[in-house]
């Protein structure tokens, strides 16, 4: 059972980096990280199946820290909307030099 | 040892159909769909957790990921009008429909496979839990105390950090 779960977990992860590589739109990239915390928090259950309860209690605070980073993360992302008025991060180069 | 196959093929069914749901989120165009594709990954993986005796995790993963976190995201969306419209019906082919079908006929024939036969009510199960929120409730109060403190501070500096950053300036 441990091992099929972190099989998921790993190929969640696998998706959500290839997401983040390959999409353009800020949106979704911020989701595919969601999901790459999603995936993580997958591991660390089927960890507590062997190492005791203590996963269980990381995944709230992962899920705290993503629900942290969703609303600052958004809070940006509607900056930047206003600014660009788009979302493509290739417009973000403020500070390339 | 039947509920143990049974407990297995769920297992990879719902495992499987979180990273179909994922690749799918993936590949999306649209960013309303990716959203409701993860949120059917998010959904999976609650039956994960619950499978593997994490009950409020799962619970919470409902509540907080496909609940909360979710819908802000679908809310940002649709607030900056990101959806595409390009579709005018609504309806998709009949490929897609035949599939629907197929899975709406599976479930009802699980369902009644479930009801009619006796095999999971002789089953030597596990005995249930009393109390499920005391074991993550405990620790997260005793050995993970200051951490757990530190999440409220983190989460009012996201609000106001969140607050500042979008405020229109006037």
């Amino acid at each position: 059972m441990i091992r099929e779960a972190l099989f998921f977990s790993a190929v969640l992860f696998v998706i959500g980096v290839v997401g983040v590589l390959t999409r353009r739109n800020a949106i979704i990239i911020f989701m595919c990280v969601e999901l790459m915390l999603n995936a993580v928090n997958l591991s660390f259950v089927a960890f507590s199946l062997m190492h005791g309860v203590a996963g269980q209690v990381f995944v709230i605070f992962t899920m705290t820290v993503a629900a942290a980073e969703a609303a600052v993360g958004l809070a940006i992302i509607i900056s930047i909307f206003r600014h660009h008025e788009s979302l493509d991060l290739k417009n973000v180069n403020l500070l390339k030099g | 040892m039947r509920y143990h196959l049974f407990y297995q093929f769920h297992f990879y069914l719902f495992g499987l159909i979180a990273i179909a749901s994922a690749i799918t989120f993936v590949t999306r165009r649209s960013p309303v769909t990716a959203a409701l594709w993860l949120i059917n990954t998010m959904f999976c993986l609650a039956v994960l957790y619950i499978m593997m005796d994490a009950q409020f995790v799962g619970a919470v993963q409902v509540l907080v990921y496909a609940g909360a976190i979710m819908v802000v995201f679908l809310f940002v969306i649709m607030l900056l009008n990101l959806g595409r419209i390009d579709e005018i019906t609504d309806i998709k082919g009949p490929g897609i429909r035949i599939a629907a079908g197929g899975v709406a006929l599976a479930l009802i024939a699980e369902l009644l496979v479930l009801t009619r036969s006796k095999t999971l009510s002789t089953l030597e199960l596990p005995p249930a839990q009393e109390n499920i929120v005391n074991p993550v409730a405990a620790p997260l109060f005793h050995d993970y105390l200051l951490p757990f403190e530190l999440t409220s501070v983190l989460l009012l500096v996201a609000i106001v950090g969140a607050v500042i950053v979008a405020k229109r300036r006037t």
